[in-house]
């Protein structure tokens, strides 16, 4: 009986392992965001055609894709992700302090902050603009209907909040009591908050609730690209924050499971000009200036506040902010 | 006394007890008790400072209120849909029995995207409603909805077979006996009918409670006004205090558990009622 299983097994991992060494087969996970999808469907068959040329071995990228922190979470508990592509730096950061799979300093590792693409925030509005929003103080106004998702659980809701506080921070004679009466204001005007970017977009969309809604800028041109340029417009704010969703390779996991070489080539590929024609594709904002300057017309310039000097960076900005009774807690409190 | 017990139908008492402890303890035991272990890392003092900070505490009201005022609602309709299947013959009987598990078996996120559709604003019924100020998806009132919506089926299924069971004699025999339509319900249906009602009304809410994916849609999730407490925790784990999220939950488990025993003390004692 035993020697009857020892044979199955053996069997078994041959059965296994054949594949694996006839056709030199990597296979990584990339574990991402939510609106990144559509972006990475496209530059893992890229990247997979490029390998093959490069390094005559077949790659085959899963994808895996949920809030940004609810992703992070997973890899810290043990999913075995060979590289993260997340909505903001403070998820990753979380993943070296709560895991140790990453080196401190992993945002170094790779230019720009280790964020090969940008993003902003900007507004998206019903057609013709009825309640002439043009700017940050058009959401405080009264009767004006504000629709974010919730900064507690959303990446991306947290970057809209943080660029109504710049933008208020910026005024004439701006100071952090005013910044705090002016997101205070704005949340005043929000009726729902739903948990995720994609949920707001449908409570906008869809539902038609809200005259406003603080959207990724590549969200905001999804919406209107697929639900129609006759129902929305896209409205640039004066002022918004650089959004900078960064990318790293897992150490832990690519040395255990020898995948890092393809997997820094696969990070380093976004970098290259046709990894970043791709993200323009997809409504990211280019760091390749060639490649930024041929998708100029569709993204307008804008002054744009980084977290690093605007907040000192997302471990500060989550603690003052985010955190429980932090000032987002502190402007819903009674 | 004692050979009866030898030749009891299911042999193998040993084992099965065994068997029964060991699969409730790798089932709901042991991930429980990891609750009850992470929750412990943190201080008395930070534990009841998560567990009863204001925002919190409007959750806990907001959770348990609607989940009771569902399961209530359930209990009353969900006794009339039961009564309606056994009783009578319609044509489409099957499809609506069949209808009945659809809140079991649909993903509880369709359940809450379709819900809000449907009571939005701009949707069907909310477009009915919004005239005349009533407002529901995007409200407390929009928790209730989906509350009752998913705990319906567990009244129904629980209520039917005890009705089915129930002999069209015995309603006869009370109206021989001279008693009105209400009191052959009161006196003679119900009490039988009680246990049952209990049982659907204990899992509808308890499903209520727990439930997150349909509600989550539908709620608005306003701070103090129609945050559920799943959701706090959700919030807790995204700011990776997995103490803070697990001390909520142990909270939560511990009223469920009170509210189910007594349930639970409330039936045997019905049905001694009945009896």
């Amino acid at each position: 009986m035993k020697t009857l299983i020892g044979k199955a097994l053996l069997v078994a991992a041959l059965a296994t392992s054949i594949p694996l060494t006839a056709f030199a087969q990597v296979n990584l996970l990339n574990v991402s965001y939510d609106p990144t999808r559509e972006l990475y469907q496209d530059f893992n068959s890229a990247f997979a055609k490029q390998w093959k040329k490069q390094a005559r071995e077949d790659v085959t990228i899963k994808q895996s894709h949920g809030g940004s922190g609810k992703q992070a979470r997973a890899v810290i508990d043990g999913l075995d992700a060979d590289v993260v592509t997340l909505a903001l730096a403070y998820d990753i950061d979380e993943i070296h302090d709560r895991a140790k799979l990453i080196p401190q300093a992993w945002q170094k590792r790779l230019p720009h902050n280790s964020s090969p693409y940008t993003s902003t925030i900007v507004f998206l509005v019903r057609k013709g603009n009825p309640k002439k929003i043009k700017d940050w103080s058009d959401l405080v106004k009264p009767g004006v209907s504000v629709i974010t998702p919730n900064p507690k659980t959303s990446g991306g809701a947290r970057w809209n909040y943080l660029a109504a506080w710049g933008y208020a921070l910026k005024q004439k004679g701006g100071n952090e009591a005013q910044a705090k009466e002016f997101v205070r204001k704005l949340f005043k005007n929000v009726p729902v908050l739903d948990s995720g970017a994609r949920g707001s977009t449908t409570t906008f969309v869809q539902r038609g609730l809200g005259d406003v809604l603080l959207a990724w800028e590549n969200e905001a041109f999804l919406a209107v690209n697929e639900l129609g340029k006759d129902k929305f417009e896209i409205v640039v704010p004066s002022v918004s924050i650089l959004a900078e969703p960064p990318v790293t390779v897992i150490d832990k996991v690519v040395d255990r499971k020898g995948t890092r070489k393809v997997a820094e080539a696969y990070l380093k590929y976004l970098y290259t000009p046709e990894g970043q024609e791709i993200a323009a594709r997809h409504y990211y904002r280019p760091r390749d200036k060639k490649v930024a300057a041929k998708y100029g017309k569709i993204f307008p310039k804008v002054k744009l506040l980084t977290i690093d000097q605007q907040f000192g960076g997302w471990r500060k900005a989550q603690k003052v902010h985010f955190a429980d009774g932090g000032i987002f807690d502190q402007i819903y409190a009674k | 006394m004692k050979k009866s017990q030898r030749h009891n139908v299911l042999p193998g008492f040993g084992l099965t007890l065994g068997y029964t402890i060991f699969y409730l303890c790798l089932i709901v035991l042991i991930p429980l008790s990891a609750l009850v272990f992470k929750t412990a890392t943190m201080s008395w003092g930070d534990f009841v400072a998560a567990v009863t900070a204001p925002r919190v505490m409007a959750s806990y009201r907001v959770t348990f209120g609607a989940a009771l005022l569902a399961a209530a609602i359930n209990a009353v309709f969900g006794v009339l849909v039961a009564w309606v299947l056994v009783r009578y013959r319609f044509p489409g009987k099957r499809l609506v029995d069949a209808l009945v598990d659809l809140p079991f078996a649909l993903p509880t996120a369709v359940a809450g995207i379709t819900l809000a559709s449907v009571y939005a604003p701009n949707g069907w019924i909310g477009k009915l409603l919004e005239p005349h100020g009533i407002k529901v998806a995007y409200t407390p009132l929009g928790i209730l909805v989906a509350m009752v919506f998913i705990g319906l089926p567990f009244v129904v299924r629980t209520v039917q077979p005890v009705l089915e069971e129930m002999e069209a004699e015995l309603e006869e025999a009370a109206a021989c006996l001279g008693a009105n339509r209400l009191q052959t319900f009161v006196r003679v249906l119900f009490p039988v009918m009680l246990p049952s009602i209990l049982t659907g009304f204990a899992l509808s809410f308890a499903r209520a409670v727990g439930e997150y994916g349909s509600i989550i849609f539908i709620a608005g999730n306003m701070p103090m006004v129609s945050e559920i407490t799943p959701l706090l925790i959700i919030t807790k784990l995204e700011q990776y205090d997995y103490a803070g999220a697990t001390a909520i939950a142990s909270v939560m488990l511990l009223a469920s558990f009170i509210m189910l025993f007594a349930v639970n003390l409330l039936q045997k004692w019905s049905r001694r009622f009945a009896g």
